[in-house]
């Protein structure tokens, strides 16, 4: 896509969509077109595509390794893309230098500048778009009482504490109004307690200031409880984009399901189909399960079903299973055993279990999912 | 009085056994640097003839002497700063290298080798017949050799091939340190390249490069051996550290050697003290990022 | 990394990369010239000389002595090695271990040979060490190298043994350790790679010590960089081959144990001693 040149002497590479002094593009959409990103033979993105509407909170969720700081790099231009676009609010930003493209980031370390007091920290973006005086401080002071800060404006970071330097970071990068704001696991430094807190404030953030927020994490608790949408990745590809609610109920693919808490993973073969439901043959046992994916009878299958949903029964159908271990978490009992064939099923017991005692565990209706298997 | 013996006192205020464990290396470098510091500083107020003061007027009043300083001064600062300007952008060149060890194991070598072997080398390489002058002839830029030995030049050189590498070395060390997701950011918040050297990384090197100057002068300044080898040590390159071992070991006056090498000592204390009191204007604590 | 694509910055990197290998070219070309003029029967007024020989070696091994001067140097720096490396440890465990008043006096101390030029502390020492009778003596040379080397080894292990947790070593205590075994089978293993590296790096720093030594060596007590210095020095009255023959079996010698110590310790460490002086 070819924009006018704006100015003559600009270098080519900056005729696209560079950012003018004091100018905001808050409540463009962000477009990811199939962004590729390799080391050498290893594709770390591996064809991104996505869609982000103005304001929206997207999560990037994925195992350690999966490309979703990689996608984020090359967002925030600190990455060449080795192939794709990305535009914002249609104009192609990909060959912009980081610093053209206006987007705020907060980092994993939070890479606050060290010699500069909290709030010259808060204050480079404006300082570098030329945006001084009044205008600067109003701004600065806001950004600082967003994040609860306003005590602290004269301090170096060093003197404070993680939490609070978490929360200079975020106004450091919201304080430029960006269009889009790049989180890298920011909470990933914290302790648990702090980490919820934070939570809530990162939202409660994003709806005050309206600009599009892209968080990375590995924290399913995170994604689900933050994100309008979740970005599933592995491999430097998109597994499945959806709600929360989408994801948690309906993954499309067992590694999603695995990433949502689906721990138990029985491989079997498929004996039945009916509508939406089929049966198969697993661990010694006929279970019944929702499909995600097309099956048919003869195929290979795996089903994925949660803790809460597996139940230790007194009689009937079920898989044979040998107790390993329980443990109590306040209403019910939650244990792990082992099938005859050596395959390991996380449950549910409404009372403790011995050590090594025999059960027979059965997925709650409609809760299991089948998904495709491997062809042995 | 149920005072708590003098071991438990003494061990609230840190000194139990382990802490005696400092004595040897206390012991060596009492008996082997500090007694022999403070008997060259009296045996330099003990001269063989005169007040007290005599080896200090003899050396500030004799031109032959006292123009040691400058000449010392005169090569070990042009090299240092030529050494720091060059270091510096090598190294923010070089820290984006993924494989630096060849460069850095091959600049490690002149420092691990010595002024000695970099003279022997130079006196070679840099002779009228020398592969130097050659290969300029070669490319045009010269019609006759120059002479680039037994001169100023030549100590010139040896303290380049020797100060270049620790210098850089060192700013490397510090260059490295800096946390690269700084950068990232500044670069995020709309600073371009030149801006992020000046306000991001500048600031957080100083101390660092304030401490590189110092040590990368410290070296320079007590040339000596290339002094004598590659340089005119009669004129333009005797140097203080010349001045000091003659005095001691030619002319036997250990009396004046003290004398000499304690200012030698003091002039290079004046310029440390003066770049490390500039350093404090200057941001100093930890330039590796905050935190994580 | 962020890389900007400019014509200026494209220029200014080709400007750093020209210079950094210029340097390297003319260092390469410094030590070329020794090592090729120790294997040439004769070289005046050409690039490259007009004939290979070895027997400048065997001129050199001669006519310097160099058996005995290569077996001093090694004895001077073995021992040099030994001493500042057991009082080095053991001071720098103290110092690491414990707070007490007076420390900072006390690693000032310690830091102080390494910022004051040689020969300023040096000349004292000598006539010192000249007037009880040590002066020209093996042990008058070790003494006079200790002065840098057990600073330097103290400075590199203090923050190593820091970062050593000290509840491992109470871990030890509860688990029944006498002093004897604590120091055997918990610290001396776990200090093992630190003092390796302390130790390559003081041994290269002594071979290459020239200043100290020469203040105080006699005949007898020369190490191989003196010998060459005298050598280049008068280097009228001997072949300037020969004279280089020496100076590469010193490189070699050097080299060796340099590229020991690279296994250890990466070339910054040599020369970054200021890290260690900022942990301490």
């Amino acid at each position: 896509m070819t924009l006018p040149v704006q100015n003559p002497r600009q270098a080519p590479s900056q005729k696209q969509g560079e950012l003018k002094k004091g100018e905001s593009r808050q409540g463009a959409r962000l477009e990811l077109d199939g962004l590729r990103r390799s080391f050498g033979a290893y594709n770390a993105l591996d064809g991104i595509d996505l869609a982000i509407e103005p304001g929206e909170f997207i999560a990037l969720l994925g195992p350690s390794g999966c490309g979703k700081s990689t996608a984020l790099n090359c967002v925030a231009g600190l990455l060449p893309l080795t192939g794709g676009e990305i535009r914002l609010g249609g104009q192609r930003i990909d060959q912009l230098e980081p610093e053209k493209r206006g987007f705020g980031m907060v980092f994993q370390s939070y890479a606050l500048f060290p010699h500069m007091t909290v709030r010259r920290n808060v204050g480079f973006g404006l300082t570098m778009q030329g945006i001084g005086g009044a205008e600067a401080d109003k701004r600065i002071n806001d950004a600082l009482n967003l994040v609860r800060l306003g005590s602290q404006a004269d301090k170096l970071p060093g003197q404070l504490s993680g939490g609070q330097q978490q929360r200079v970071a975020i106004a450091r990068a919201v304080v430029i109004r960006p269009p889009v704001v790049l989180m890298d696991e920011p909470l990933s430094n914290l302790d648990a307690k702090l980490r919820l807190e934070m939570r809530a404030e990162i939202r409660g953030i994003h709806d005050q200031i309206g600009s599009t927020t892209i968080y990375v994490t590995h924290d399913q608790d995170e994604a689900l409880s933050l994100a309008d949408r979740i970005v599933v990745m592995s491999q430097g590809r998109i597994m499945q984009i959806g709600t929360p609610e989408d994801l948690y109920q309906r993954p499309v693919h067992v590694e999603v399901a695995d990433f949502m808490g689906f721990r138990t993973r029985l491989p079997g073969r498929v004996l039945s189909v009916s509508g939406s439901e089929a049966e198969i043959e697993a661990a010694g046992a006929r279970l019944t399960g929702t499909m995600r994916q097309p099956l048919k009878p003869g195929d290979a299958a795996i089903l994925s079903v949660r803790p809460e949903d597996l139940v230790a029964v007194e009689d009937g159908d079920g898989v044979q299973v040998t107790v390993s271990s329980m443990e109590y978490r306040g209403r019910a009992f939650f244990g792990m055993a082992h099938g005859a064939d050596g395959s390991e099923l996380y449950f549910r017991a409404d009372h403790a279990l011995p050590r090594g005692a025999a059960a027979r565990l059965q997925p709650v209706a409609g809760r299991a999912l089948l998904f495709k298997g491997q062809a042995a | 009085m149920n005072r708590p013996s003098l071991r438990l006192r003494l061990a609230a205020r840190g000194f139990d056994a382990t802490t005696l464990l400092v004595l040897p290396g206390l012991a060596v470098m009492l008996a082997l640097f500090v007694y022999p510091f403070a008997y060259g500083i009296v045996d330099s107020l003990m001269p063989r003839e005169g007040a007290w003061y005599a080896n200090y007027t003899r050396f500030f009043t004799d031109r032959f002497q006292f123009a040691t300083i400058g000449a010392t001064l005169w090569l070990a600062l042009p090299v240092t700063i030529v050494n720091m300007a060059l270091a510096l952008p090598i190294a923010f060149r070089v820290r984006l290298m993924s494989r630096q060890r060849l460069l850095t194991t091959i600049l490690v070598l002149p420092i691990t080798l010595g002024t000695v072997f970099v003279a022997d080398g130079l006196l070679t390489f840099l002779g009228p017949q020398g592969w130097f002058n050659r290969a300029l002839i070669l490319v045009g830029l010269l019609d006759a050799p120059v002479k680039l030995t037994n001169n100023y030049w030549g100590v010139f050189a040896s303290l380049l091939i020797t100060g270049f590498p620790f210098a850089f070395l060192l700013t490397l060390s510090y260059v490295t340190g800096i946390d690269p997701a700084i950068e990232q950011a500044a670069a995020t918040l709309g600073a371009g390249p030149r801006q992020r050297f000046f306000r991001v990384f500048l600031p957080l090197l100083v101390p660092g490069l304030a401490v590189t100057f110092c040590l990368a002068f410290v070296q320079a300044f007590a040339v000596f051996p290339s002094a004598v080898l590659l340089g005119a040590p009669a004129g333009p390159t005797r140097v203080i550290s010349i001045a000091a071992y003659q005095a001691a070991f030619e002319q036997y006056d250990h009396s004046m050697g003290s004398a000499i090498a304690i200012i030698m000592g003091l002039v290079e204390l004046v310029v440390v003290v003066a770049v490390l009191g500039l350093r404090t204007l200057f941001y100093r604590g930890p330039a590796g990022g905050t935190k994580g | 990394m962020i890389r900007d694509q400019g014509l200026a910055s494209k220029l200014w990197r080709f400007a750093v990369w020209a210079l950094a290998g210029l340097f390297v070219l003319n260092l390469i070309g410094v030590m070329a010239a020794v090592v090729m003029n120790s294997f040439a029967r004769r070289w005046l007024g050409t690039w490259l000389p007009a004939g290979w020989t070895t027997r400048w070696y065997f001129d050199a091994w001669s006519e310097f002595q160099l058996s005995s001067v290569v077996l001093v140097t090694f004895q001077v720096v073995f021992a040099v090695v030994l001493i500042s490396g057991m009082i080095g440890v053991i001071t720098a465990y103290a110092l690491a271990r414990r707070d007490f008043p007076g420390k900072r006096a006390v690693i000032l101390l310690f830091l102080l040979p390494l910022l004051i030029p040689p020969l300023t502390y040096g000349i004292p020492l000598a006539t010192v060490l000249y007037q009880i009778g040590l002066g020209g003596s093996f042990w008058g040379v070790v003494l006079i190298n200790l002065v840098p080397s057990l600073p330097f080894v103290i400075l590199v292990m203090i923050p190593f043994i820091e970062q050593i947790d000290p509840r491992i070593e109470a871990a030890a205590r509860v688990f029944g350790a006498g002093t004897g075994s604590l120091f055997l089978r918990i610290l001396l293993p776990l200090l093992l790679p630190g003092m390796l590296a302390a130790l390559l790096l003081v041994l290269v720093r002594t071979i290459a010590m020239f200043e100290l030594t020469f203040l105080i060596a006699g005949p007898t007590s020369q190490t191989l960089v003196v010998a060459l210095y005298y050598a280049v020095f008068a280097s009228g009255v001997r072949a300037s081959q020969s004279i280089d023959a020496m100076a590469v079996v010193y490189m070699v010698t050097t080299l060796f144990w340099l590229v020991l110590a690279l296994q250890f310790v990466s070339p910054t460490q040599i020369v970054a001693r200021a890290k260690q002086q900022q942990a301490s």
